[in-house]
This record gives structure tokens, C-alpha cells and sequence, in this order.
């Protein structure tokens, strides 16, 4: 450097003096940031570390694209496609057939194969199918499966566990998955032959709606970190001041000095560039043990995309010479001291309202569009964000300067909080203005996510309170579904079972004139308790039979009465293809004592009429081809009773599909949205309340001498912790208030966007309650070391 | 202090008769110590016969006679002389308080507390002189600040010799 | 074993700061109204003496006595509750609030002790007249010279009328005429309210203005020699 640096000088009077004083300017400057004594290494590495935590996030996000692609990669070529054309059978080919479950909460992927022969193919990750009876496992499923925890879902996968699926094989290390293989999988179950895995699915491409969300989210989580970046640049910038004014004593001029101060924010941003990447390697080791709502992903996964990773290798060291360079544009570096011109000029409001205006304009202008359709232009809605949010960050320092220069008297730490704030407000409203970034941009996507859910949530009717767990019995044979029922009734946990087998009815006799088919109905047989939860019955006891009606207004009663009618005789085998009974007719009278009823929707949200008829009025064997389902009640006592539900089940049969009733269902895609802005939000929020607490600090080491002073005076300690959190919590409150002023803005114009005109405030308050706990932390951390600055050293000067 | 250039330079605003002048060297510079009016005459005497006075009037009265002296254009010429050359500092080479301290040293009595002793006296003193000047007008608060600024100079010396007695006593014992 | 009538009085006071002795053994007395300068080299333990004095710090042993209260025997609260109530201060520099006017400095001790703010600023007011800096009251200590500044700072040591006023080096940082200036402010204002002033300086020309004075060298404080 120092080689560097003389050959600078030397060039001084050479054919480009500009660069050249350019060059050894940012050397000295270099130098200041490494030999300027315990307080130059303090200054360069507080800014380091800032910049490298910024860094550290600026890289995950870049990795985003990469862990995504990387994700649907494999997720991709583990597919088994189920083709429109069946597969034949080879030596090569095997039968697949889904065998997913779910464990408390987690989702468990898995699937039952058959090869076909020796040469069956093997799925991603997997070296060599198991035989029979044999299952490979997820390194994560196999940790469960060997923990007490997984004692349940031990009973359930009751394969032996030969091996584990490599990395390939899976969505990201946290995933629990398994391939089991059976000799049992025939054709009439659910399975289907594959001669090998992997398909092409046309990414599906994203709802507009959805990408303006993903859009401001990614502008409204990375402003904060760029601001936190620019603030991080500026740490200890008084002293740093105090030290170019020794400079400028000694002769250098004010360009020299501004480019001194250049160069050590150059060095602190490279230092920090070089820390951001080391710590980013540190964290993407460790990343596979973080599962964040079910995403997590391999340390290969998070990789940057070189694009993005050269644009963060640039952007932020020009950053940090350009916030530097604009910092000292107020101030005045004399040889004798600092002048901070900013001080006595007040702020100007006229051209700092025009960008949330033209941002609010921008988002207009991009007209609506719908979950349908419309396009997005990601420029206008990025462009348009930035600026709603830029403008309340450039309003924030004039407002409080405006707001704080109204306040008079008061108690005594408001007091000396208040004129603190009016003689230099500059630091707390940019300290705050992250926060003001994060909390409007959150506040806007919160409004947004809100006023859009509904279209991203369907509310399925079903109703969890009189059921649990819906169960599809894979059986035809009554004596079969009568003796699964039992077996679930005696499940540990389950209160009761809804069991129905229904099969069909059609009126006996040929098609008649303007049919195209003989009139057919539903036939339901169950008890009287679980036929009331799906029609209202009234009274019941055995041998009773209901002519149930649609409500839903489906079908019409007219036609329902053609078959299911008091006294009708219904024929129980037709053959759906020809209309004739399928072998001898088997007809039964509906009894004229049979009374009609509404229908009622049952727990899984279906509605179910025709005839119902109990046990002791219609043998059920006599039904052709009948289905069964059983709706299971289980006791909210037990906490794992879907669990022995599921056990049961797949004792019964391991491809019985067991459904758990809720009556929302999110749409996948959106809530992955809302995982990754959370997880974001929340990383954000904590680097501002780091780079808060190093300026709150600051501000206080700075202060050491005075703190000593009042405390010689007596006073009390709850005075300056007071007149501290004030301190903090007025530019704050002012920060939560334009926050909330440009989050509602800018809300409400991307709502518009997407076409919505209802919007829940409510949402506002958990991100006002997020800010202010925020403050609240931040205060209570600096208590401390306020405590000790608070003792008698400062006077010391001897 | 030259007597006769102070006398010379009161003249200039005008002419004056001798008790007049005796009066106002009392007033501006004879705090403590008035002036004699035989010292007034003797003096006179001395710049008329220079040629840098002359008598502007003589007064006849019932008492002694009464002469009225006024300054020549060789008197204007002296005074601005005298008052541009500089004064020649006091060296203050020859201490006795020095000459105490060496000699304590040598006899082996203990230094600091001369020392102690003689800070004792000279703060007394500068007190007197601050308390004179605090109630004093503007000349008194100047000749006493004068004063106590000698006098800080030599507590200075003292303190920056209590802080060597060590070596000076060294240094005399050798 | 204390001298009669003594207001503050102190036994054999030792304060180390690391291995470093700063007092070792240090006796001092004080009498209401009475204005004693503290002299010795820098280093000597000055400071550390007016520190313990005034209860900011507490020695490692000896007793500090306050009328009939012990010192060294309070809590840290009871201490700055006393420190707020009777002793006044003025240092050597960067003692104001830069942040406050002077007359919102002056008020500040008293707003401390309880005082409402218009009765405080009255006050203060009157006490800027006094001091002959009631034409700074509006400004904020940087806007003021380094005089102005010393001299609002003797205005709040006295505003809340101190029994004790503990002054460090007050006009270690002022030219001499500025410097004579508030002392001799300060010592009217002190004897005026019968307030007794600790004076600790290193300055010959400013413990003049004192009554007697001590001299601490090496940690150990010495009564003048044949005082008056």
C-alpha cells in the first residue's frame, strides 16, 4: 500500500494530477482506517461488522432465485407421472403409489413401489430399491423415526429402514420422507406403473397479484438493510471529523480530507464485504438445521446468483463513499474544528413530498389488475414502492425536526430529551428511519395481504368441531367396512365414527319417454347418530328410513321424488353402463312410513340426500358396489389422537388416504409468501435494532464527561434513563406515525392495483406494537452501559 | 522609575504649578508611597537648567512664591524617548530564597517546609493584594495584579523546586 | 475528635485508582462560609480529595462527615439526594447541557430538587443577573464564550443555594482577566449566601481569593503552614 501510495505522490505533477491525489488520498485514508489507534479499529470494525451483517442478508436474498430453482430441480425429478397412456410392463418398470401422512403437523412424503424387475428404476437419491418390507428413509425422518418423539410414527411405517435417500432425492434436509417397497401393490389400489421419475412441469407461473407482492416485499425488506448499511458507514462519524480537522491543521485542503474520509469508509465497507461473505459461508453450513415453516434447504442450495452476488460486491462500497461523501456535505472540516453547517439551516419540506407523490402515481399508473389477470410491470410497482418509501424516509428527518421544534418545557428528562432532538435530530431520524422503512412496507403488504387472502384462502365448509380426520375405506366388502369402523371406534382417542357406506338407487323398469337414463338417487346406510350429522333427521331408532331432500338447491325435489319417494320400489343393482340391473334384480320398497327430511351439511362439507335408510330397514348387503367413508371424532384430550388414527388406518391398509378436516385451506404458493416475508421481517428488524443500539451508544460514550457532570449534581438516575428512552421513543413514535401514514399510502394503492377496496385496519397494530417493542428493547439495552457511564470516571481528569 | 520623565509626561496635557503636580503623581502612581514635594523641586530644578521645562508663570501670593512650569518642545521630544524605549528586565538572578533552599540543603534542615512556609507568607500576601483590588478602582486592581503576578511567578518557582529538592539536594551534597 | 463547628470534615481518607494511590491518608475540614483552596502539582489527588468530599465517590477508607451525617456511610441514592440538595458544583469544562439554554441550565439543580419550572427559571434568571450573564439566558452554551460559559456554570452551582459549593479547577480553562472575573463573582455570591466554597486549583493567583488554603501533595493533604 505504502509502494501504492508513493507512487501516487510521485504522479502528483504527472499528465493526471486528479487521479492521482484522487489515489493517495483514499491511501491515506486507508491508512487512517488501519493506524488510527484503538479508536480507528474500533470505527473501522463497528462499521465492518454492520456492513457485513447487511451483507450476510443482501447475499441470502440473492441466493433466493438459486434455492428456489434449485428446490423445484429436485422436486421436479423425483415426480412419478401418473400418464394418460398406461406404462408396460417390463423388466425396467414399477408400480408407485402414493403413501404420504402427516406427523404431528409435518408433513411426511412418502411412497409404496413394486418393481417390476431387476432393472426397475430407483428414485432420486436413492442407490438401490430395498425389497420388500424394507423402506429407505430422509436422514431427517430416520433421526425422528430413532427418537422417542417418533414412537407413534414407528408403529405406522412399519417397514425396516435399510438406508437413506441422499440429497438429491430431497426438497431440502429437513424433509421427511421414505420409499417403501411392497410386493402387495396390484392394480385396483391407487397405484400405477412408472418406467422411470422425473417430468418436465411448465413452472406455473405466478398470479400477478402474488408477484406485486413478492415485488414490494423484496423492495420493503431490503431498504431497511441498504439503510442500515449507509448507517453502519457513518458510525463514529464525530470522532472520524475530529481527526480529518487534525488533518486539515497539518495542510491538507478539503477535497484532500473528503476523500480521506472516502477512503476509510472504503476500507470499512471492503472489510465489511470480506466479513459479510466469510459469515454468509459460516451460516450457510449451518443452514441445513434451520427449517423455517417447513422451508428449509441445503448449504449448496444457498448460492448466490453471480449476477446479484457482483452487483452486492459493488454497490456497497460505492454506497459507502457515497453516503460518506453526502454526510460531509453538511459539515464543515476546519483545521481547528467541525462545523456542522446543517445545524442552523431548518429543513425543507417542498422537495422532499414530491417522491411519495410520484411513487403513489407510479403504482396508479400501473392500472389494475386481478388474481386472473392484467399484467404487472415489476419496474412501475418496484419503482413506485421505492418511492413511497424513500419519501417517508427523506420526510422523516423534516418532521422531526418540525414536530420537535414545537416542544417546550415539560419534566425535567423530557425536557432534556426534547432539546436534545432540537439541536441535532439528524441521528435519531435516521437511526429510525429503518424502522420507518420496515414498518410502512410492512404495514402496506400486511393491508395487501389482508384485502387478497381471500383469494388465496378457500374456506372449505368443512367443520372441525364435529369431526376430525375424514377416511376414505379402500374396501367394497360391508363385512370388511363393518369390521374397519369397529377398529376405529376402538382406536385410543376417538370419541366416535361418522360410517356411512352409500352405494345407489335407480327406478326399476326401462327408460322412459325424454329419459335419457333411468332416474337414479343416492342410498346412504349408517346409524341414527351418523345419519343425523348429515341429514336433520329428528327422532330415530333402528329400522328407520328418511327421504332426505337437497338444500343445497342442486336437485331438484321433483326428480328426487322419481326414485326416493315413501312407498317407491327402487332397483339396488343397476349396471351404470346399460341401465339394466347387473344379474338378477335386486329391488327393495322404500317404507310409506318413511318420512322427508332436509339435508344437512356433514363435517367434511359435503351435502348428501336420497334415501337414508338405517341398518335394521336395508340390508347392506344387498347394495351394489358400495363405498365407505368414516368421519372420525376424536377427543381433545388425547393429544395425539390423529396420530392413532392414522396408525390405525394404516393398519388397515398403508395407502388409506386419512384427510384432516379445517375449515380454511391456504393456497400453498401464497403462504410460502407470507413464510419467507415473515422470516425476513424478522432478520430485518433485528439488524435495526442492532445498528440502533451502536448509535444510541455512541451517543452516549460521546456524552461520558456531561453524564459524570449531572451526576455529581445529584441527579438521579431515572432522570437520564428517562430523558434516554424519550430520546428514542419521540423520534419513534414520529418514525410509527409516518410509517403508518406511507404504509396505509402505499397499501391502499397496491390494493387498488390489484382491485380491492376493503382493507383491514386492524392489521396496523401488531407493526405499530412490533416498532415500539422495537424501542422498547433497544432502551432497555442501553440501560446499562448509561449505568455505567453514569459513575464519576468522566470527571477525572488528572 | 524615572521621577523626572513622569513629571515631564504630566505637563504635557498642559501647564502646572509644582503642588499640582505633586497631586496628580500621587493620584495615578504614588499608591504607596506619595511623592515629597522637596523631590517635586529638586527635580524641576534639574529639567530647567536640561532646557526641557520652562516657567510659564510665576504667581505672586501671600504664601511662597508659586511658579507655573510648562514643557519645552526638547521636553515633548524626551518623553516620547523615553517612553519608546524599552525597559530593561530584572534579571532576578540574586535570590535569597535560593540562597535559603541551598543553604538548608547543605545544613541538612528540612527544605520544605521553608518552602511550605514561605508559600504561607506570599499567599497571604497576594490575599491582602486580592482583597485590595477587589475593592479597589481600576489602578489599584492593575499595580495589585502587577504585584501578584510577581508573586505567582515566584510560587511557581517555589513549587517547581519543592518538586526537585530531591536532586538539588544531590546536586549541593555532592 | 471533629473541631467544633466544623461543617465537612474528613479522617484519613485513602482512594487508590488501580495501584495507583490518589489519597493516602488525607485529613480536611471545613467550616460554614468559609472558602478553602485546595492547591498541589497535578497529580497530587486534588480531585480525587473534592470527589470524596462531595460524596461522587467513595475513598477506600476514612470517613467523610456532613454535619452530623457520615458520608461514607450512605447509600449512593442518599448521597445524590444530598448532593442535590446542599453542595453545588463548578468544573473545569463541558459541565453545561449543550443542549439547554444557560437559563435552563441555571434551572436544572433546582428542577432536580423538586423546584416547578417557572419558579426555577425566576430564579435562575436572577442569578444570571447577578453573575452578569442575564444577556446569554436564551442561548445555548456553544453559542456563549468560554467566560459566559464558566460564569452561567457558577450561576448554577449557586442557584440552589448550597450550603457547599465543591469548585474543580473552575478557571482552568479561562484567560486571566476572564478567570479573576469569576472568581471573584463566585466568592462574593459564596459569601453573600454564607455558602462554603472547596476550591481546588493549582493557580496561586486563584487560591488567593481564598481563605486559607491546603496543600495536597503525594496523597496527603496539609494545612498552610502558620495560617492566619
Amino acid at each position: 500500500m505504502s509502494a501504492h501510495e508513493e507512487r501516487a505522490a510521485n504522479q502528483g505533477s504527472g499528465p493526471d494530477p486528479g487521479r492521482a491525489s484522487w489515489a493517495r488520498d483514499l491511501a491515506m485514508g486507508l491508512r487512517f482506517a488501519v493506524g488510527g489507534g484503538r479508536e480507528g479499529w474500533i470505527r473501522t470494525a463497528l462499521t465492518a461488522v454492520g456492513v457485513g451483517l447487511g451483507v450476510v442478508l443482501l447475499l441470502g436474498a440473492a441466493s433466493i432465485p438459486h434455492i428456489l430453482e434449485s428446490r423445484q430441480a429436485r422436486g421436479d425429478a423425483r415426480v412419478a407421472v401418473n400418464g394418460d397412456r398406461p406404462v408396460k410392463r417390463s423388466s425396467a418398470t414399477l408400480r408407485y403409489a402414493d403413501a404420504g401422512t402427516s406427523f404431528h403437523g409435518d408433513p411426511v412424503r412418502g411412497a409404496l413401489l413394486r418393481p417390476d424387475g431387476p432393472d426397475a428404476p430407483a428414485p432420486p437419491g436413492v442407490h438401490e430399491l430395498p425389497h420388500h418390507g424394507e423402506m429407505v428413509v430422509s436422514p431427517a425422518l430416520k433421526e425422528l423415526l430413532a427418537s422417542p418423539e417418533g414412537t407413534l410414527l414407528r408403529e405406522r411405517l412399519r417397514f425396516k429402514a435399510v438406508g437413506t435417500i441422499a440429497e438429491p432425492g430431497l426438497a431440502g434436509p429437513g424433509e421427511l420422507a421414505y420409499y417403501a417397497v411392497s410386493d402387495r401393490l396390484a392394480g385396483e389400489d391407487g397405484s400405477f406403473r412408472i418406467a422411470g421419475f422425473g417430468s418436465r412441469i411448465p413452472p406455473r407461473e405466478l398470479p400477478p397479484t402474488l408477484l406485486v407482492l413478492i415485488i414490494v416485499a423484496c423492495v420493503v425488506l431490503l431498504m431497511p438493510v441498504a439503510l442500515f448499511i449507509a448507517t453502519a458507514v457513518r458510525f463514529g462519524g464525530e470522532r472520524r471529523d475530529r481527526r480529518l480537522a487534525a488533518l486539515r491543521l497539518i495542510g491538507a485542503d478539503r477535497r484532500t480530507v473528503r476523500r480521506t474520509a472516502a477512503g476509510e469508509a472504503l476500507f470499512g465497507a471492503v472489510c465489511g464485504l470480506l466479513l459479510g461473505t466469510v459469515l454468509f459461508l459460516a451460516v450457510r453450513q449451518g443452514i441445513g438445521s434451520v427449517t423455517v415453516w417447513d422451508v428449509n434447504a441445503f448449504p449448496g442450495d444457498v448460492t448466490p446468483s453471480p449476477a446479484l452476488a457482483a452487483l452486492v460486491a459493488v454497490a456497497v462500497p460505492l454506497c459507502a463513499v457515497g453516503v460518506t461523501l453526502v454526510a460531509l456535505r453538511g459539515v464543515v472540516i476546519e483545521p481547528l474544528g467541525v462545523v456542522r453547517s446543517g445545524a442552523g439551516r431548518r429543513r425543507r419540506v417542498w422537495w422532499r413530498l414530491p417522491l411519495p407523490v410520484a411513487g403513489i402515481a407510479l403504482l396508479l399508473a400501473n392500472g389494475q389488475v386481478g388474481t386472473g389477470g392484467g399484467t404487472v410491470d415489476p419496474y412501475l410497482i418496484a419503482g413506485g414502492a421505492v418511492l413511497v418509501l424513500l419519501g417517508a424516509v427523506t420526510l422523516l428527518p423534516w418532521a422531526v425536526e418540525a414536530v420537535v421544534g414545537r416542544f417546550r418545557g415539560g419534566p425535567v428528562p423530557w425536557q432534556l430529551a426534547t432539546r436534545r432532538l432540537q439541536l441535532s435530530s439528524g441521528p435519531a431520524a435516521r437511526a429510525v428511519s429503518g424502522i420507518t422503512v420496515a414498518v410502512a412496507g410492512a404495514i402496506a403488504l400486511q393491508l395487501f395481504f389482508s384485502a387478497i387472502q381471500g383469494d388465496f384462502m378457500k374456506v372449505t365448509g368443512q367443520d372441525p368441531h364435529r369431526a376430525q380426520q375424514d377416511v376414505t375405506l379402500p374396501s367394497h366388502d360391508v363385512a370388511t367396512i363393518r369390521e374397519m369402523v369397529a377398529r376405529f371406534r376402538t382406536t385410543k382417542g376417538v370419541r366416535g365414527v361418522i360410517a356411512t357406506i352409500e352405494s345407489t338407487a335407480s327406478r326399476p323398469g326401462p327408460v322412459r319417454r325424454g329419459e335419457d337414463f333411468p332416474p337414479s338417487t343416492q342410498v346412504t346406510v349408517g346409524d341414527c347418530a351418523s345419519l343425523g350429522e348429515l341429514a336433520h333427521t329428528g327422532p330415530c331408532k333402528d329400522g328407520d328410513v328418511f327421504v332426505v331432500k337437497d338444500s343445497t338447491g342442486m336437485v331438484d325435489t321433483g326428480y328426487l321424488f322419481k326414485t326416493a319417494r315413501p312407498g317407491a320400489r327402487v332397483l339396488l343393482n343397476q349396471d351404470i353402463r346399460t341401465g339394466k340391473p347387473d344379474g338378477a334384480p335386486r329391488t327393495w320398497t322404500v317404507p310409506r312410513t318413511a318420512r322427508v327430511v332436509g339435508s344437512r351439511k356433514d363435517p367434511s362439507g359435503q351435502t348428501a340426500f336420497g334415501i337414508f335408510a338405517t341398518p335394521g330397514a336395508l340390508d347392506t348387503a344387498a347394495l351394489a358396489d358400495p363405498r365407505a367413508r368414516a368421519m372420525v371424532r376424536t377427543d381433545p384430550a388425547v393429544a395425539d389422537a390423529a396420530e392413532y388414527v392414522r396408525n390405525t388406518a394404516a393398519r388397515i391398509d398403508p395407502l388409506m388416504d386419512v384427510r384432516t378436516l379445517q375449515n380454511l385451506e391456504r393456497d400453498k404458493q401464497f403462504g410460502s409468501v407470507r413464510t419467507g416475508l415473515l422470516v425476513a421481517s424478522t432478520a430485518t428488524l433485528a439488524l435495526i435494532a442492532a445498528g440502533m443500539l451502536v448509535t444510541t451508544l455512541e451517543q452516549l460514550r460521546e456524552r461520558r464527561r456531561l453524564l459524570s457532570v449531572l451526576v455529581a449534581f445529584g441527579t438521579r438516575r431515572a432522570t437520564l434513563g428517562w430523558s434516554v428512552l424519550w430520546q428514542t421513543a419521540v423520534p419513534v413514535a414520529l418514525g410509527l406515525a409516518l410509517a403508518l401514514a406511507a404504509g396505509a399510502g402505499l397499501g391502499l394503492a397496491l390494493l387498488r392495483t390489484a382491485g380491492k377496496d376493503i382493507f383491514d385496519w386492524s392489521v396496523i397494530w401488531p407493526m405499530v406494537g412490533g416498532g415500539a417493542g422495537l424501542v422498547a428493547v433497544v432502551t432497555l439495552l442501553s440501560l446499562p452501559p448509561l449505568w455505567r457511564l453514569m459513575r464519576p470516571d468522566g470527571l477525572r481528569t488528572e | 522609575m524615572s521621577i523626572g520623565h513622569t513629571l515631564l509626561g504630566l505637563l504635557e496635557s498642559g501647564p502646572r504649578h509644582g503642588y499640582d503636580l505633586k497631586r496628580a503623581f500621587d493620584e495615578h502612581f504614588g499608591h504607596d508611597r506619595p511623592l515629597h514635594y522637596g523631590q517635586v523641586y529638586s527635580t524641576m530644578s534639574r529639567l530647567l537648567k536640561n532646557g526641557l521645562v520652562e516657567v510659564d508663570a510665576v504667581e505672586a501670593g501671600a504664601g511662597p512664591e508659586r511658579k507655573r512650569y510648562a514643557i519645552t518642545d526638547a521636553g515633548v521630544t524626551d518623553v516620547a524617548q523615553w517612553l519608546a524605549r524599552a525597559e530593561k528586565p530584572e534579571p532576578y538572578l540574586q535570590s535569597t530564597l535560593y540562597t535559603k533552599v541551598v543553604l538548608a540543603l547543605m545544613t541538612r534542615r528540612d527544605a520544605a517546609e521553608l518552602l511550605d512556609t514561605q508559600r504561607t507568607e506570599h499567599l497571604r500576601l497576594m490575599r491582602g493584594l486580592t482583597e485590595r483590588k477587589r475593592t479597589g478602582d481600576l489602578a489599584d486592581q492593575l499595580i495589585c495584579d502587577h504585584a501578584l503576578f510577581h508573586l505567582e511567578a515566584d510560587l511557581r518557582w517555589l513549587e517547581l523546586t519543592a518538586a526537585r529538592l530531591d536532586k538539588l539536594a544531590e546536586a549541593v551534597r555532592a | 475528635m471533629i473541631p467544633a463547628g466544623s461543617l465537612l470534615h474528613a479522617v484519613a481518607l485513602h482512594k487508590a485508582y488501580g495501584r495507583t494511590p490518589a489519597l493516602d491518608g488525607a485529613d480536611f475540614s471545613l467550616h460554614p462560609g468559609e472558602v478553602v483552596a485546595v492547591m498541589g502539582p497535578s497529580g497530587s489527588g486534588k480531585s480525587t480529595l473534592l470527589h470524596c468530599l462531595a460524596g461522587i465517590i467513595a475513598p477506600d477508607s476514612g470517613t467523610v462527615r456532613y454535619g452530623d451525617r457520615e458520608l461514607t456511610a450512605m447509600s449512593d441514592a442518599e448521597r445524590s439526594a444530598l448532593r442535590r440538595a446542599d453542595f453545588g458544583f463548578v468544573f473545569q469544562f463541558g459541565q453545561l447541557v449543550p443542549e439547554l439554554t444557560a437559563l435552563e441550565n441555571v434551572a436544572l439543580p433546582l428542577r432536580l430538587n423538586g423546584t416547578r419550572r417557572r419558579d426555577a427559571e425566576r430564579q435562575a434568571r436572577e442569578w444570571l443577573e447577578r453573575l452578569e450573564v442575564d444577556t446569554v439566558a436564551d442561548r445555548r452554551p456553544g453559542e456563549v464564550s468560554g467566560g459566559q460559559g464558566q460564569r452561567v456554570a457558577v450561576a448554577r452551582a449557586l442557584a440552589g443555594r448550597p450550603r457547599v459549593v465543591f469548585a474543580d479547577e473552575p478557571t482552568g480553562a479561562l484567560d486571566s482577566l476572564n478567570g479573576e472575573r469569576v472568581m471573584s463573582l463566585l466568592t462574593d455570591a459564596a459569601r453573600d449566601t454564607r455558602a462554603a466554597v472547596v476550591l481546588v486549583t493549582h493557580e496561586a493567583r486563584v487560591a488567593a481569593y481564598s481563605d486559607r488554603e491546603v496543600v495536597v501533595r503525594d496523597g496527603i493533604a496539609r494545612e498552610g503552614v502558620a495560617a492566619v
